[in-house]
């Protein structure tokens, strides 16, 4: 199956571990996966900040820089709704541009729906290193997806060695929202700060945030209060599971 | 250009009264306010997953709302047949109805009323528009004593305050704040005991209940076909206040007529599962003209007050489906950010979602430019709408009309139009990615995070660390691997 990597511009600069692990995993389900290099952002920030012109050039961008791909995987929930939910009501009165959106559309993917529905992967069998306590934040932009956390959560507790704890308000928005973040930071910091305080009460050492820029927020302020968990992407984990049983069998 | 509030009393200019107009300095104030905090999610996310749990006993919760969704939908479309239909059939019940464009001639028809039928008490079951109109300072202005008979609603009467939830108005206040209103009010011993404190109340409504002349409800939804209007309370004080007094006013926002009779169980199924948690309040009233002759009860006069005050604007627009909403509040108890400031912060008789979008609707996106950007867009709103109106998306395109109309600041239109030119281009992105990426390394610690960001970008790192870039971005460590891996296989 070949998939084109979508890797978004937050996890190209800040998280490009995550990119890396989701071509690793990839590639371990039997994927090919190709990372198209013209590709910059999916135009999400100048959309939910009002700038629709700006917005419909970036998305013909990315539809024009993924033309010939068969799948787009991205790990960011956030990216992959802006493009499932806006791209094609941009372009309401562009017939032809509309086609070529719809048709650009039926092809992304966010990272845990193409493992769970069309690569239908089971992790049984694969382990990490060891033994290690999970939590799960839900976020938010799954839900234009129509996405559950219940995926990710499953596919966690396939892995070995994997201890998963519900966490209070997981489904609750960490107050990232983009510039949100810097526009209304007293209230952006209030609602990071409550979701660090529901992750330090479950006692897990890390927490899957499968989103760059509630990511960035959520460690953030996990850092600045010195909170018990870190932060990954559960492509970081799928990936050190894979390396980590590789290692068992052929040591 | 953004227009000031210029006259010491801006809120008569205005659709929607508001209280303050300064959004981001009470935001600041209740962001630190844990006691606020803690005191939201033991109620309102109490209710939000207590809402959940009881549209997840419905067969199809989702289809429910969808057909909610569409019958709402519908009415607007049409909305001129159907408040025909409504006002034909209250007056063939013996009601009179009264169309205000206004909220000064809505109240002004409820004064006229007042006084031709020589009406010294009125008793008021809670109702959001009155709130919206400022009814009671009407009323009050022309002499006549007027008073809340919700719990909540008389707890903020008599202690000059402003609901700050749409279906909990006294959310802000605990049971020892309320000891202290009525301590005060009563002239009695202070209690914060809340049964004590119901008992208070209860017994001295009773009494005025018996005393009043004028009964004035608000209107859960109107009922086109039968012309009736239909009352969900759950304190029985709206059917005191309905049936008591001699005179009943019903006023409405013109958007709450349905259809038909048939179509109500929709909405009851929904107005309080959504609201509280509840499969039905306790109390529905449906209530059909005054009395006939024959009857041993009920007022002897009954009117309508059917309000635009602004309504028609929106009505005409591209935010239609914005006035489907039933003012359940539900949108309220799931959003992350009114458990953070509350009510009060936003400066509306609508809070919460709902009230960021439709407090500049009805008064104008300069006055209220805070307003829209007072969301994650994290759609927990909508997720909970029974009429599912998307609250994000209409957000997002308020921001639109800012940038359109020229309401967006130039220093943010032109970060956004040179950060859109930046993005259009390979290149471009690829030198910026690495600027950033040298000027972040250098401002940041060993620890691989920055403490302090230069404005405009100053607000996250006065909350939270941000993280500081790797050494290398994905391309570079993708190619890498690529290599080798080609390596490898050599």
């Amino acid at each position: 199956m070949k998939v084109s990597l979508f890797v978004t511009c937050l996890t190209d600069l800040f998280a490009p571990d995550v990119g890396l692990a989701v071509v690793k995993t990839l590639e371990y389900f039997g994927c090919t996966v190709d990372f198209p290099t013209a590709q910059t952002c999916c135009g999400q920030p100048s959309y939910n900040n009002g700038f629709m012109d700006d917005a419909r050039a970036l998305a013909a961008r990315m539809i024009e820089v993924f033309h010939d791909a068969d799948y787009v995987v991205t790990p960011s929930g956030s990216c992959c709704a802006m493009i499932r939910d806006h791209y094609v009501e941009l372009f309401r009165d562009d017939s032809a541009q509309r086609k070529m959106a719809e048709d650009f559309v039926a092809r992304c993917y966010e990272y845990v729906e193409f493992l769970t529905k069309i690569l239908k992967v089971d992790l049984t069998g694969l382990t990490l290193p060891k033994e290690e306590k999970f939590t799960y934040h839900y976020t938010c932009h799954l839900r234009a997806l129509g996405l559950t956390g219940e995926p990710t959560i499953r596919l966690l507790q396939q892995i070995g060695g994997v201890k998963f704890i519900e966490m209070e308000k997981a489904e609750q928005c960490c107050g990232f929202g983009g510039t949100f973040a810097i526009k209304h930071s007293d209230i952006s910091g209030a609602m990071v700060r409550d979701k660090v305080a529901c992750g330090s009460k479950t006692g897990a050492d890390t927490m899957i945030v499968n989103d760059g820029g509630c990511a960035m927020n959520i460690g953030g302020a996990g850092h600045r209060t010195s909170a018990p968990f870190r932060v990954q992407h559960i492509a970081q984990i799928i990936a050190a599971a894979i390396e980590h049983s590789a290692e068992v069998q052929h040591p | 250009m953004t227009r000031a509030l210029e006259t010491s009393d801006p809120k008569r200019r205005m659709a929607l009264p508001v209280f303050h107009p300064d959004f981001m300095t009470e935001a600041h104030v209740a962001c630190a306010d844990e006691r606020l905090h803690a005191a939201l999610d033991n109620s309102v996310t109490k209710k939000d997953y207590g809402r959940r749990s009881t549209l997840a006993e419905l067969p199809d919760a989702n289809a429910l709302r969808e057909l909610a969704g569409q019958i709402k939908r519908h009415t607007l479309d049409h909305l001129d047949y159907y408040l025909e239909l409504l006002e034909r059939n209250v007056i063939q019940h013996g009601g009179q109805v009264h169309f205000a464009a206004t909220s000064e001639q809505a109240n002004g028809f409820i004064v006229e009323i007042a006084r031709r039928t020589g009406s010294k008490l009125v008793v008021k079951s809670k109702s959001m528009v009155s709130e919206e109109t400022e009814l009671n300072d009407a009323l009050t202005a022309a002499g006549i004593e007027t008073l809340e008979t919700d719990l909540g609603e008389f707890i903020l009467q008599v202690d000059h305050d402003h609901p700050t939830h749409l279906v909990m108005p006294v959310i802000h206040k605990n049971a020892a704040d309320i000891g202290h209103i009525f301590e005060r009010y009563f002239q009695t011993g202070y209690t914060d005991d809340p049964q004590k404190l119901a008992e208070m109340a209860r017994v001295y409504l009773r009494n005025r209940f018996n005393q009043a002349d004028m009964g004035i409800s608000g209107v859960n939804f109107a009922i086109a076909q039968t012309g009736s209007i239909v009352l969900c309370t759950n304190e029985g004080n709206g059917r005191m206040c309905t049936t008591r007094p001699r005179i009943h006013v019903a006023l409405m926002g013109m958007e709450k007529v349905i259809p038909a009779l048939d179509d109500l169980p929709v909405f009851l199924k929904l107005l309080a599962r959504s609201a509280s948690g509840q499969a039905l309040t306790q109390y529905t009233n449906i209530i059909t003209g005054c009395r006939r002759p024959g009857e041993h009860d009920g007022p002897e006069e009954f009117h309508l007050i059917i309000m635009d005050n602004g309504r028609g604007k929106i009505l005409a627009g591209a935010y239609r489906d914005t006035l489907r909403c039933i003012r359940c509040g539900a949108c309220l108890n799931a959003c992350p950010i009114y458990r953070k400031v509350g009510g009060r912060t936003y400066g509306s008789v609508y809070p919460g979602p709902i009230g960021a979008l439709l407090t500049p609707l009805f008064n104008g996106l300069e006055n209220h430019k805070y307003l829209p950007h007072a969301s994650s867009l994290c759609g927990a709103c909508f997720e909970a709408c029974p009429v599912k109106i998307n609250i994000p998306e209409f957000l997002i395109r308020l921001k639109g009309d800012q940038v359109q109309q020229g309401i967006t600041s130039a220093t943010e239109r032109r970060i956004f139009k040179l950060w859109a030119w930046v993005l259009r281009h390979a290149w471009s992105y690829r030198l910026s990615q690495y600027g950033q990426r040298v000027m972040m390394r250098l401002i940041g610690n060993k620890d691989g995070w920055i403490r302090n960001l230069p404005p405009p970008v100053s607000g996250w790192t006065a909350q939270r660390d941000f993280p500081m870039p790797p050494r290398h971005d994905f391309r570079y460590l993708y190619k890498q691997y690529r290599t080798q891996q080609r390596g490898k296989s050599r």
